[in-house]
């Protein structure tokens, strides 16, 4: 190969620099994230039941705040009923913080763990303590 | 062919590099701005486009003149403009790029840009600029990129290439006629609501373009072995001449009908313009500027010695060139916000955030013009070098 | 094959699994699950007449500006050039600039008048607006989507009446106390009065209406029977702008009974 010493030389720094975060980390686990549910309103709950199921919500939170955004600004809908029929107010602020008031508990310890950098506290959740 | 834009001489380098100092510094000046916001803009709640917008405005224009060369060539074998159409579609590149840049500066939630896409709004002219942009800048890099590297293959170009060269004409002239449509469909802004505000960006598209096209080609032909014809530079002088005697009078026509009809609300802005009001008075030198040297380009380009003479005929086109610099670039824009609804008058300067910002997209239209006309006089003259052999 | 067509093969091969992965994805709950709640008030064309003669005082305005600005957080920016305001006053001579005469009654001369969006019947804002993210809801108020707005300010350019603002900063500074049911906006987007579409959604009326009372009524324009077409029999009533085509519906009157004031 022309040159082959430094082609070698050079993959092998390219190759070991791109691996180093794997192989620095061999063996070794990331704690996963603590989701605290620890809040005032889930505390008195005698059922603590969200709007839709654990799993549901895991997967399809966005998907969700998403539709709700679109119905309520967009349509002007207000309620959502549930797959288990009970009615909820379509709102970020005024239905999930109200439970879930340990946003930096809840939502932020997931999201920081996974880097999904959230620009909802922008705009929504004024009304908590940060 | 890139790899003509990787070497050259001292003088190259040394543009290069200054070019790449002014665009670090633009976008330090962005990241500013993406930090705090438009505040750190000149912008207000009523003049709430300023040189961002003005500049797009400008060089979507100069991205269109490409469209006067590419006329005379493709459609009527005007074969003087063969070597020049070249650089007109690049400067049609570099400026549209340039303009789309300076739109997604100007935007307050960038990071949204593809809500455009994603949500379609025929009614929006603002949807429909984005597609026409696009377009072109697509057209332009196929049709400039294969025409060059058959020129550099000494082969015709493909057939499909001069299809889309034909589809680039109509094209060009659609990107700045959505452009003004932006501005001419707004019932609320008087100095905008006018039916020849197209026809006008036209004509000083027309104007500025092939002027700072000569003036480009005059600066190749005076560092490079790119040598423009005489005759190719008379023909787009000649454009020019007539292009910004047709902006000229149709900015004629504007005033007469704001001052005939004497409507207070067509008559308030380009008093603002020319004479100020209420003791606000910002863009008059501006204005006066645009007239005298207008005149002034207009009266050189004209008289034949004067044109054939390279060396004032530059003095012509810069002064062209500012002149609608002048009127697009600054009085436009602004002077459409003026007086603002209530009928009161705020007025608009830019910060040096904002400048720096301004000349850090400049710069890296120029830069990309550089390397691209790098190319292409890499190429000539390795076609040359054939020829010769 | 050659290198051409073995890299058009994967170029295709590339766009039509994109293609295949968009359909795969199953998102997106049910629309049918979500409903207007029955409280919402009905009305297919809303609008107000203002009775310019009730807003005497500082004071008259002062309650029903800060009763929206605190209800919608909006900031309250001193620089008039970069303010965000939703309802405001101003003169005659200001808010109807098409109405210009030099001979003005006095009376006029002293009247301030509430200026806010006029969510028009043909609003230049919906047109211009590259993403929707300003758009007319069925029962007419223009409202908008702050998650969509690019921030481009076209509506901004295009409204004939001045009435909306941009956030050139974070607002969240400027906002004495934050109302924890509503959100506030984000630097980068334009906003302007809402009508309070959330609060007519659950069956309340507008709060400059309920902060002004009496003096804005608030009704739906198509109900022959509605209090703003009583007043709008029983009034003298102006608009601004109206040679334009952007069909305002809010209505300045002066005083309960008889033309002008």
């Amino acid at each position: 190969m022309y040159n082959g010493g430094k082609i070698i030389a050079g993959l092998i720094i390219f190759v070991s620099l791109i691996t180093a975060p794997f192989l620095l980390n061999v063996g070794q686990a990331n704690e996963t994230p603590e989701i605290s549910l620890d809040t005032p309103v889930i505390n008195q709950l005698s059922e603590k039941q969200c709007v839709e199921s654990v799993e549901f919500m895991r997967s399809q939170h966005p998907q969700l705040l998403d539709d709700w955004r679109d119905q309520v600004v967009r349509e002007g809908q207000t309620v959502y009923i549930s797959s288990t029929g009970e009615e909820y107010e379509m709102s970020l602020d005024n239905s999930c913080l109200q439970c879930h008031s340990n946003q930096s508990q809840f939502c932020d310890a997931c999201h920081n763990y996974t880097s999904v950098e959230l620009y909802c506290w922008d705009c929504h959740g004024g009304g908590l303590a940060k | 062919m890139l790899e003509k834009a990787l070497y050259g001489s001292k003088r190259y380098y040394g543009l290069v590099a200054l070019l790449a100092v002014i665009i670090l510094i633009g976008l330090a000046a962005y990241l500013k701005q993406l930090n705090y916001g438009l505040g750190v803009t000149g912008l207000s709640r009523d003049v709430s486009w300023g040189l961002y917008i003005s500049q797009f405005t400008f060089m979507v224009g100069v991205a269109a003149s490409a469209v006067m060369v590419a006329i005379p060539y493709y459609l009527h074998d005007y074969k003087a403009f063969g070597k020049v159409v070249i650089l007109g579609e690049f400067l049609a590149v570099s400026a549209v790029i340039v303009c789309i840049l300076f739109i997604f500066v100007d935007l307050g939630q960038p990071s949204r840009v593809f809500n455009v896409i994603l949500h379609p709004t025929p009614s929006s002219m603002m949807f429909w600029d984005m597609c026409v942009l696009m377009g072109y800048l697509l057209l332009n890099i196929v049709i400039g990129w294969t025409v060059l590297g058959a020129e550099k293959k000494d082969v015709p170009p493909p057939s499909w290439a001069k299809v889309l060269a034909y589809i680039s004409i109509p094209w060009a002239i659609s990107i700045h006629t959505v452009t003004a449509f932006l501005y001419a469909g707004l019932a609320g802004r008087a100095y905008w609501l006018s039916a020849i505000m197209a026809a006008r960006f036209l004509a000083s598209a027309f104007a500025a373009g092939p002027a700072l096209l000569i003036i480009l080609c005059l600066i190749l032909r005076k560092y490079t072995s790119f040598k423009t014809s005489a005759e190719a530079i008379q023909s787009l002088a000649k454009i020019v001449c007539y292009a910004m005697i047709a902006n000229v009078f149709f900015f004629g026509l504007e005033i007469f009908t704001a001052f005939y009809s004497n409507i207070p609300g067509h008559m308030a802005p380009f008093q603002y313009l020319f004479a100020g009001v209420d003791g606000y008075n910002n863009l008059v030198p501006a204005m006066w500027g645009f007239a005298i040297l207008a005149v002034i380009g207009i009266t050189m380009l004209v008289i034949p010695p004067l044109r054939k003479n390279e060396k004032t005929l530059i003095w012509a086109l810069i002064a062209v060139f500012v002149a609608a610099w002048l009127d697009k670039g600054l009085g436009l824009v602004l002077g459409g916000f003026v007086p603002n609804p209530f009928g009161r008058v705020v007025e608009y300067y830019p910060t040096s955030t904002e400048l720096a910002i301004v000349a850090g997209v400049y710069a890296l239209g120029l830069l990309l013009l550089t390397i691209l006309y790098k190319v292409v006089v890499g190429v000539r003259a390795q076609t040359a070098v054939e020829v010769e052999h | 094959m050659n290198r051409r067509d073995f890299l058009k093969g994967i170029a295709a091969a590339g766009i039509g699994g994109a293609l295949v992965f968009q359909g795969l994805d199953k998102f997106g709950v049910e629309a049918a699950d979500m409903v207007p709640t029955s409280k919402r008030l009905p009305a297919k064309h809303w609008g107000m007449v203002i009775d310019v003669s009730k807003f005497q005082t500082e004071e008259d305005f002062r309650k029903v500006a800060d009763a929206c600005h605190s209800y919608h957080n909006v900031p309250a920016i001193d620089d008039p050039k970069e303010e965000v305001k939703w309802i405001w006053a101003d003169d005659f001579e200001h808010t109807f600039a098409e109405l210009e005469s030099k001979y003005l009654s006095e009376e006029i001369k002293k009247m301030q008048f509430p200026v806010l969006c006029n969510h028009c019947e043909e609003p230049p804002c919906v047109r211009v607006c590259p993403t929707q993210a300003t758009f007319k809801r069925p029962d007419g108020i223009v409202a908008m989507d702050y998650h969509r707005c690019i921030g481009c300010r076209f509506c901004m350019a295009s409204c004939p009446y001045g009435a909306r603002s941009f956030n050139f900063f974070d607002p969240r500074p400027y906002i004495a106390q934050v109302n924890p049911e509503l959100p506030t906006r984000t630097k980068g987007v334009v906003e302007k009065c809402n009508l309070c579409a959330e609060r007519i959604d659950k069956g309340l009326v507008p709060v400059c209406v309920e902060a002004s009372g009496g003096a804005i009524i608030f009704g739906d324009l198509d109900d022959p029977q509605s209090e703003v077409r009583k007043a709008l029999r029983e009034n003298f009533a102006i608009r601004r702008k109206v040679e334009l085509g952007t069909g305002p519906n809010i209505y300045y009157i002066f005083g309960g009974g008889g033309a002008g004031a």
